[in-house]
């Protein structure tokens, strides 16, 4: 270091012949930041394996069983839904890992104190937080789309003796770009409530009571209109009817209605969460 | 430029900055002091946007840190608290920071280069040493070559050679102009690296003023003289506009000298030793007694420590030299 020159004096030529514009810029950070952990490539990992997986082990086991001693019910519902069959095994488990990721991706900033870094470089906390939320949506997007579509060939495969099912029948091919996009949409919600609670533990026990235990609780109360209601409008109850081909008898919304709802669900978490990302100390 | 405009910051009911105003210029090292607790590391933050403040403001530049546009090109900071993900490499870590700001990831390398931590770059910072994390840290802080930077605690568990190295850095870019703001409960640290000082207590200015004013203004410059003829060398004290008061003579430095001893304050050394000459007293001993910036800072702070029983000894005890 010589006397007369600042350590690491910056060659302002060089910085200014590689610089993307603004958003994308720090798209390319969030895209740096998401794929630098090995978090992210475990519970990826994992939303692959247990989703095609689960879905081929409980066609197999389904295909293997067919016509046995107590599987007439499932049969004939397997008759009546099969797409809805093969995405209800792998999704059921699978959508598991992915309200995980979406909580990590926030939540351990704050755990690993990152979210200084991150808040010293992008001051204006909004648009932080929107390019993570884009990063991620298209990770997943892409991601779950791939894991859709595997899971309903791997399905259809093993079943298709019992029951035909291809893409273009009617209502399949929605059903299956749905599930990617359910997904998809899911890990948004967690990272919503994740920005929203910033504790890893909370943040995740709060989207899994949602997603699992809610509907189970909500499922308890008497069947009437008000209650049967407030079951439709429910994130995940709302958001999985987009990969049901097959609509049950009184129905409330439509499968599009229902990720819209799960879709407003989100929009408003994250806005929630923007506006609190900015008013509370980080 | 850094201005702080009675800046304030409540936590609950708990006043962590309170009505704080001071300026940090370039060109200098500006220590930041205090006692724990103070609110140091709270006001960097609040300068950092990192905190909102209760009320007042604080200005980087004339703007506050959300206004700057690509704001690790002005401002560089180390925190205390860490803000490194323990499972991500030095170099992301740093990659992630440069694609925000628009840098091209050869400054990444560059910066690794500079604090030497190119063997590392690619390992995972969790098994980082304090040291090599801090290295990481300045790093980050130097990134975007700013003209602003704020070290909270830098020095905090570094070895030696690592306190060198910060200690020269932080001179080094004064040097060429920067405004660097170094916060420190380490008086002796600061005593050698900052030029200038800014001392709070509970949150509230105690004092800005240069090194040196500070450690001048702790205990005032006394001197120690031993002389048999107090009560004249008193009189021709007291008309020079000096104070003198008999001091205990408990050291025995002069081994069984029963003389009196007297504490002077207000003359320096050399002229107490021509008012002596002048009306002809002998004088036993003539020793300034400079204060460190310990003294000065236990003084300047006592009031305002957050724990009681940190209450330190009486200042003027100390006979220690300078603080080198």
């Amino acid at each position: 270091m010589s006397v007369t020159a600042t350590p690491g004096q910056l060659d302002s030529a060089a910085v200014n012949a590689a610089r993307p514009a603004g958003f994308g810029r720090l798209m390319l950070a969030e895209w740096t930041k998401i794929r630098s952990v090995r978090s992210t490539a475990w519970t990826l990992f994992l939303f692959v394996v247990i989703t095609i997986g689960l879905t081929a082990l409980f066609s197999w086991i389904s295909a293997a069983n067919w016509h046995g001693l107590h599987a007439a019910n499932r049969d004939a519902r397997i008759l009546s839904d099969p797409v809805g069959f093969i995405f209800g095994a792998g999704i059921g488990l699978g959508q598991l890992t992915i309200c995980v990721l979406g909580v990590l991706v926030i939540t351990t900033e704050y755990s690993t104190g990152v979210i200084r870094a991150s808040l010293l470089a992008v001051p204006k906390r909004f648009p932080m937080l929107a390019a993570k939320a884009a990063v991620f949506g298209l990770l997943m997007v892409v991601l779950a789309e791939i894991v859709a579509f595997g899971s309903f060939f791997v399905g259809s495969k093993i079943l298709h003796s019992y029951v035909s099912v291809s893409l273009s029948g009617a209502g399949v091919l929605r059903a299956t770009l749905g599930a990617g996009l359910y997904l998809t949409v899911l890990g948004l919600f967690a990272l919503a409530v994740g920005a929203l609670i910033r504790h890893t533990a909370g943040a995740i026990s709060t989207v899994i009571g949602v997603v699992l235990i809610l509907p189970i609780l909500t499922g308890l109360l008497p069947d009437e209109t008000f209650y049967n209601h407030l079951n439709a409008y429910l994130p995940q109850q709302a958001g999985s009817l987009i990969y049901a081909v097959h609509q049950s008898s009184g129905q409330l919304l439509s499968p599009w209605e229902g990720l819209g709802v799960l879709g407003i669900w989100t929009v408003v978490l994250l806005a929630a969460a923007a506006y609190l990302l900015d008013r509370r100390d980080a | 430029m850094i201005e702080v405009t009675d800046l304030s910051k409540r936590f609950g009911d708990k006043v962590a900055v309170d009505h704080l105003s001071f300026t940090v210029e370039p060109g200098r090292v500006t220590g930041f002091l205090g006692p724990n607790g103070a609110g140091k590391s709270t006001t960097m933050r609040l300068i950092l946007g990192l905190d909102h403040p209760s009320s007042g403001s604080a200005t980087i530049n004339g703007k506050r840190y959300a206004q700057l546009v690509n704001p690790l090109r002005t401002v560089g900071a180390l925190l205390e608290a860490k803000s490194v993900h323990s499972g991500r490499s030095a170099r992301n870590h740093l990659l992630f920071l440069a694609q925000t700001q628009g840098l091209p990831p050869s400054r990444v390398d560059e910066m690794l280069d500079l604090v030497g931590l190119r063997e590392v770059a690619r390992k995972r910072t969790g098994g980082f040493s304090l040291g090599m994390g801090q290295r990481l840290g300045v790093a980050a802080a130097l990134l975007g070559d700013p003209e602003v930077l704020l070290l909270d605690e830098p020095v905090n568990g570094l070895d030696p050679e690592g306190v060198l190295w910060i200690r020269n850095l932080m001179k080094q870019l004064a040097s060429v102009g920067k405004t660097v703001l170094v916060s420190s409960h380490l008086m002796n640290e600061m005593a050698v690296t900052a030029d200038h000082l800014i001392v709070i207590g509970r949150g509230r200015l105690i004092v800005a003023a240069s090194t040196a004013d500070v450690i001048a203004r702790g205990s005032g410059q006394a001197v120690r003289v031993r002389t048999p003829d107090a009560a004249r060398l008193t009189d021709l004290i007291l008309a020079e506009g000096g104070k003198a008061i008999p001091a205990d003579d408990t050291n025995g430095t002069t081994g069984g000298d029963s003389a009196p001893v007297l504490t002077v304050t207000g003359v320096p050394a050399a002229r107490i030793g021509e008012l002596a000459a002048s009306a002809s007293i002998v004088l036993h001993e003539l020793t300034p007694q400079l204060a460190t910036l310990e003294d000065a800072f236990l003084e300047l702070t006592s009031d305002s420590l957050e724990f009681g029983h940190l209450h330190p000894e009486p200042a003027g005890q100390s006979i220690e030299g300078t603080a080198r």
